[in-house]
């Protein structure tokens, strides 16, 4: 029987196979091998020290090593103290931790704080078989891999022979009388320095490859990971030559079977980039090929030492002084320097928070002013604030050290993203425009349930609560918090904001169900600050006033409209549906049918699909693709905004930091009435429906009704038709790299991810749509479309997304998910509201026939809910829930 | 070796074969009975300093009678498993009622009742024998979350602390007659970890050994343990125990459990157990997921062969369980290779 892997947890798994290659222990947060680290344990500064452990996991640490060995420390209590502070950190307590100590006492303390599985570091015979079981035994009830040491009574193992010996002997006590389980066993066949003028020394890294190989061999389970910085030890100084004997050492490593090993992933030259001359010396050295490798290595390293490169800006602006070179960053959005000039601006005044309220907000003064008056844009704003928060960051030390009391922001706001909705583009642009305008922001992330935000709102006292959502069931989770709100007894202010959200449905309801507070819409982020501005100043009576009688106006207009808009009983609607006229040769027998997938699609493919339109809308500048960059106004902004998305996705595909998905198929189907029969690809079992809804507003004369179920052959024509649906993401990859911008503070770059994020979604919706049409279906083998006819969608056939105006009930998208087994295959999932997560993923249908077009639903009556409630078998409550904006 | 390794066998034979049905809700049960302070004292505590009411498990000692009758409405409705009434039975959680020198009565006592009403049935119907679990709750205090927001570096309890009151816990309810330990509704596994690590302690010192079943719980859609462990990752944070099972309670009804039972039932090497609520609260606080209604969702477990285990948590009763027997004895179990001991 085959041993299962070696499974590791924190906040997530990690999970040790053989594809996995090689896991990267992060060494920085360790008292032995960091100063820095020391130092900060030394004088308690144990959030620097925590910022450390957080620079591991975002340089790519999958395992963090934490070592507090040190004689002028308590190792115990400072174990206990960084490792309960990191389990604070979610963002560094989501990967398994590695408990480091020569000190059983420390270990043990250690093991009592982790609520994953780590791995003990180390143990060995050092001291005799009794106590090495009985600590293993420990580490097995604790629930903990380890790390074991080639070291025995007589020392630590410095031969081939020593090291094979000593590791078969711990090996046979932890499986056999220990019951260890052999996949947690990782040994450390020690890695020594080379090239150190002694000659015993020459072969100490071979030997070291040797043994690992022989372990992999014939301790079956058993891993190899060592320290790999010991081996370049005799090059301290020479970074550039320790960088390549790191990777050349790692290279032979691997290859030789060690999978694990504690490496500082910025002292790591990539293998292939070594310089060839360079990679020769050093190869020589560790692999120990000629006697005078070591000398020949030292010559060599004399020649080579790091060399940069500079690019030629305009930096006269860094003559001028230090208030105005913060105004001046701030407006161009420029952090190269913010650090230390603010650091310089601090020492020039009093107290700390006096450079926030003079030269940083002059600086926010003036980049408000521009915006409000329209001579700044959005991206530039975000930019700005990136600029601010990192001066801020510089600041807040000093700040808490003086316990400078109450704030002195202009205001409090709670932002949240509802329960069951996942997008946060809109939110967080929002809370960055606040930000800059001296507000604090309180955010409290996406699918927020009602009762965290109002417990959140008491708690943090805030004076506004902003909701967004941008899918349509969260509509429903606002007027519900917008309840629950009166309910507590609330009067703070509410702001609704987000793509569905319109003043119209503001004001009809959510307004009047909340008496105590002030609702009000938002249409966009630049028009938060003036929203919160009224209602937290002196305006606000008039403002609340002004409000209240446009939602009253608008409710009674909307209540006329509503009477005066006709809709057709359901029959006489289905009477109306479109007529074609169904031929046989007019259905093109698709050349694939069943589920199929792409996995890993190659970005590039896709970037040339991509409609930049949307992508300006999302950062609020309108107007059309390429028109945009020439604009008048805003033709700039835009420019260099493409210019920066341009760099991104350059490096999004080239560095691989998203992968595409899709899962796809065609299926024979066939009309019945509104729905649509999905069968299996013999044609032999219906194994999908699919329930359409129907047009019912009256139409002119020879204006049909349309459902989607009328693009379908129907049943009784005795025509064999096909149906297709996909779904496509390309944000696997995509949280983490956001949450590495955003710990940097660098809101620009994380909504230019999403946004690019999105985009590629869309492209990848369009790519697989052309593949589909020319291949997969084949209907349109000879199509040559550019990508703006692609863009105005000039091909035969449609795909109509759940959600979206000609099939709004996203109900339809389980019903994709489950016939495409699309979870599993794409990662992709759907929340309690049916939104997709990731949220750059798009899912729809596929109906080919040359008279399929999209429309919009418009508005239907309780007769067609109860119609489809039936149909889908769920009761009408729940469908009136999910189809409540379209119905009249 | 003894009794309690030849059960261990037995419990792990019939769970190849059928899916076994855990009961429900104590709770809710004992809520219907309207009980007042005086119930929660009655013999026992009569001249008590502190209010009693609502500590749920002094009734196994002040009223036997009530928890006796619960346990004997769950097995006429076909659970095959009891689960003791001593979710709050340790020194920690006993602590706020100044009765840390009552537990090993509670849990003695509680696993006595449930044992004689088990045997009862097994005696009338010795092919369906029942078993007893004794229930171990996550206490009131987390191992690995501060209660402090000013000092995310404090910890309300130690791990050693509650390795003593676990293993406390545990050898009264051993002392009154368990055959399974059940730990359950784990929201911070560092917590089960070291009721794990008591329990082990407790078998090596005694030599005994009993099944072990581990149940956490999801607190939300985020997919979490509360103290922010994905379900893979509690999984594999107690699986240096050969368990009987691992499961999920409490918090989530049974279709939002749904997708956390899968990533359990594809990767566990034990049996899996699933003992959802009644659905979420109503505004009112209160569980309204009718029988039927829980019914068909747990019908979409056993169609997908998730579970081995199957009962409920919050909300159920006799009549939630009796339509989940009925359903269980349709379905083949979860397949289930044991691995350890």
């Amino acid at each position: 029987m085959s041993l299962p892997p070696l499974k590791l947890s924190g906040l997530e798994p990690l999970i040790v196979t053989p594809e996995s290659n090689f896991i990267n222990i992060g060494e920085r947060t360790n008292v032995t091998g960091s100063r820095a680290f020391l130092r900060m344990i030394k004088e308690g500064q144990y959030e620097e020290a925590l910022s450390v452990a957080l620079e591991q996991v975002q340089g790519g640490a999958q395992i963090i090593d934490v070592n507090m060995d040190e004689g002028m420390i308590d190792g115990k209590a400072a174990m206990i103290k960084f490792l309960n502070l990191m389990a604070s950190e979610p963002d560094i307590s989501k990967i398994p931790v590695m408990i480091d100590s020569s000190k059983w006492e420390i270990i043990e303390a250690g093991l009592k704080c982790i609520q994953g599985k780590g791995i003990v570091n180390s143990i060995s015979l050092k001291e005799g078989e009794a106590n090495f079981i009985d600590q293993a035994k420990k580490i097995k009830r604790y629930g903990a891999a380890v790390i074991v040491m080639a070291f025995d009574e007589n020392g630590q193992a410095d031969s081939y022979q020593r090291r094979i010996q000593i590791c078969e002997r711990s090996y046979k006590i932890l499986v056999e009388v220990v019951k260890f389980p052999a996949q947690d066993i990782i040994f450390d066949p020690n890695i020594f320095p080379v090239a150190t003028g002694m000659e015993e020394h020459n072969n100490n890294a071979l030997d070291f490859f040797n043994a690992t190989k022989w372990i992999r061999e014939n301790l079956p389970g058993a891993h190899v990971s060592g320290g790999v910085s010991n081996v370049s030890f005799s090059f301290r100084g020479n970074d550039k030559v320790r960088e390549a004997m790191h990777s050349v050492f790692l290279y032979h490593g691997i290859k030789h079977g060690m999978d694990m090993g504690i490496v500082n992933p910025s002292m790591l030259e990539i293998y292939d980039n070594i310089d060839p001359i360079l990679l020769e010396h050093v190869e020589d050295v560790i692999l120990n090929r000629r006697p005078d490798a070591t000398e020949r290595l030292l010559e060599l390293a004399e020649t080579v030492k790091g060399d940069g490169k500079k690019k030629e800006v305009d930096l006269s602006w860094r003559e001028k002084p230090v208030q105005e070179r913060l105004s001046y960053a701030l407006v161009k959005g420029i952090v190269e320097f913010i650090d230390e000039d603010t650091e310089a601006c601090r020492l020039l005044y009093p107290r700390p928070i006096e450079v926030i309220e003079g030269p940083l907000m002059d600086g926010m003064n003036i980049v408000g002013d521009l915006f409000g008056s329209g001579k700044m844009f959005l991206p530039q704003v975000v930019k700005s604030a990136r600029v601010m928060k990192k001066a801020v960051a510089v600041l807040l030390p000093y700040i808490e050290l003086e316990k400078a009391g109450a704030s002195s922001s202009a205001g409090k706001v709670l932002m949240a993203t509802v329960k069951g909705d996942v997008h946060d583009i809109g939110k967080n642009i929002v809370g960055v425009v606040l930000g800059c305008n001296n507000y604090e922001v309180v955010d409290l992330g996406v699918m927020v349930p009602a009762e965290k935000i109002i417990q959140a709102a008491i708690d943090e006292k805030v004076d506004i609560i902003g909701l967004s959502g941008l899918i349509t069931p969260s509509l429903d989770e606002m007027v519900h918090l917008a309840k629950e709100m009166e309910k507590a007894n609330l009067s703070i202010p509410l702001m609704i904001g987000g793509a569905t959200t319109s003043k119209v449905h503001t004001a009809v309801k959510i307004e009047q169900n909340y008496t105590k507070g002030q609702t009000v819409h938002v249409l966009d982020a630049s028009r938060s600050v003036t929203v919160v501005e009224s209602l937290l100043g002196q305006r606000k009576t008039d403002f609340v006033a002004g409000i209240k009688t446009e939602y009253q106006k608008l409710r009674e207009h909307h209540e006329k409209h509503r009477n005066a808009k006709v809709l057709l009983p359901l029959e006489d609607a289905r009477k109306n549906a479109i007529q074609i006229e169904w031929k046989n040769e007019d259905i093109h027998t698709p050349n694939q049918l069943g589920i199929q997938q792409l996995i890993d699609y190659p970005l590039e493919n896709l970037v040339d699909y991509i409609d930049w339109t949307p992508f300006f809308q999302t950062w609020e500048l309108h107007g059309k693709f390429p028109q945009i960059l020439e604009d008048k106004i805003v033709g700039r902004e835009a420019k260099s905004l493409f210019e920066d998305a341009q760099s991104m996705l350059q490096s999004i595909v080239s560095e691989k930091w998203l992968t595409a998905k899709a899962v796809y198929g065609i299926f024979p189907a066939n009309s019945d009435g509104d729905d649509i029969e999905i069968k299996n690809s013999e044609g032999n079992e219906i194994i999908a429906t699919q329930f359409t809804l129907r047009q019912q507003t009256r139409k002119a004369e020879g204006v049909p009704n349309i459902a989607l179920a009328d693009f379908i052959a129907p049943k009784n024509t005795g025509i064999q038709d096909y149906i297709g649906a996909f779904v496509v993401t390309t944000g696997i990859g995509l949280d983490e790299k956001v949450k590495q911008f955003e710990a940097d503070h660098d809101d620009y770059n994380s909504i230019m991810l999403k946004a690019l994020g999105d985009r590629l979604a869309e492209a990848f919706a369009e790519k697989l749509h052309e593949i589909v049409r020319k291949e997969t279906w084949g209907y349109a083998q000879n199509e040559n479309l550019g990508n703006a006819d692609l863009i105005k969608e000039t091909y035969q056939g449609i795909r109509p997304a759940p959600g979206y105006p000609a099939c709004p009930d996203h109900t339809e998208k389980e019903t994709i998910f489950e016939l495409l087994n699309a979870t599993s295959i794409t990662g992709v999932t759907l929340t309690e509201s049916l939104a997709m997560f990731p949220t750059a993923a798009v899912s729809g249908w596929y109906f080919a026939h040359a008279q399929a077009k999209y429309f919009g639903l418009g508005k239907i009556t309780q007769e067609q809910v109860a119609s489809i409630a039936e149909r889908k078998n769920r009761t009408k409550e729940e469908m009136e829930r999910w189809l409540g904006s379209v119905i009249h | 070796m003894n009794l309690h390794l030849k059960n261990m066998n037995k419990i792990q034979e019939i769970l190849k074969n059928r899916i076994l049905v855990l009961d429900g809700a104590m709770g809710t049960m004992i809520q219907r009975h309207k009980l007042e302070e005086e119930d929660f004292r009655k013999g026992w505590f009569e001249n008590h300093h502190k209010s009693l009411k609502g500590n749920n498990d002094l009734l196994s000692l002040t009223r036997p009678e009530i928890i006796e009758d619960i346990h004997r409405q769950y097995f006429e409705a076909g659970a095959d498993i009891a689960e003791t009434n001593t979710f709050s039975g340790t020194t920690v959680a006993q602590a706020d009622y100044d009765l840390e020198d009552f537990v090993y009565e509670i849990n003695y006592h509680s696993a006595k009742i449930a044992r004689k009403v088990a045997d009862e049935f097994t005696t009338l119907n010795p092919d369906k024998p029942r078993f007893v679990a004794g229930s171990i709750g996550p206490t009131n205090r987390t191992a690995s979350i501060s209660p402090d927001v000013n000092d995310p570096g404090f910890r309300g309890i130690t791990f050693d602390e509650l390795v003593t009151a676990y293993y406390q816990q545990i050898g009264a309810l051993i002392d009154g007659g368990v055959d399974i330990l059940l730990v359950e509704t784990v929201f911070d596994t560092l917590n089960a970890k070291a009721a794990l690590f008591a329990i082990d302690s407790y078998f090596e010192d005694k030599n005994v050994q009993l099944p072990i079943m581990v149940s956490g719980t999801i607190t939300d859609q985020s997919g979490r343990t509360l103290t922010g462990q994905t379900t893979e990752a509690f999984l594999i944070s107690v699986s240096h125990m050969p368990l009987l099972s691992i499961g999920l309670n409490c918090a989530l009804g049974a279709s939002m459990m749904r997708p956390y039972l899968q990533i359990l039932s594809k990767q566990a090497p034990f049996g899996v157990s699933a003992h959802p609520n009644a659905g979420l609260p109503n505004e009112f606080g209160k569980y309204d997921e009718t029988p039927a209604l829980m019914g068909d969702q747990i019908k979409t477990f056993l169609d997908e062969n998730l579970v081995n285990i199957i009962g409920g948590c919050c909300g159920t009763t006799p009549d939630h369980i009796k339509v989940i027997a009925d359903l269980a004895k349709e379905y083949e179990p979860r397949k289930v290779q044991f691995t350890g001991n």
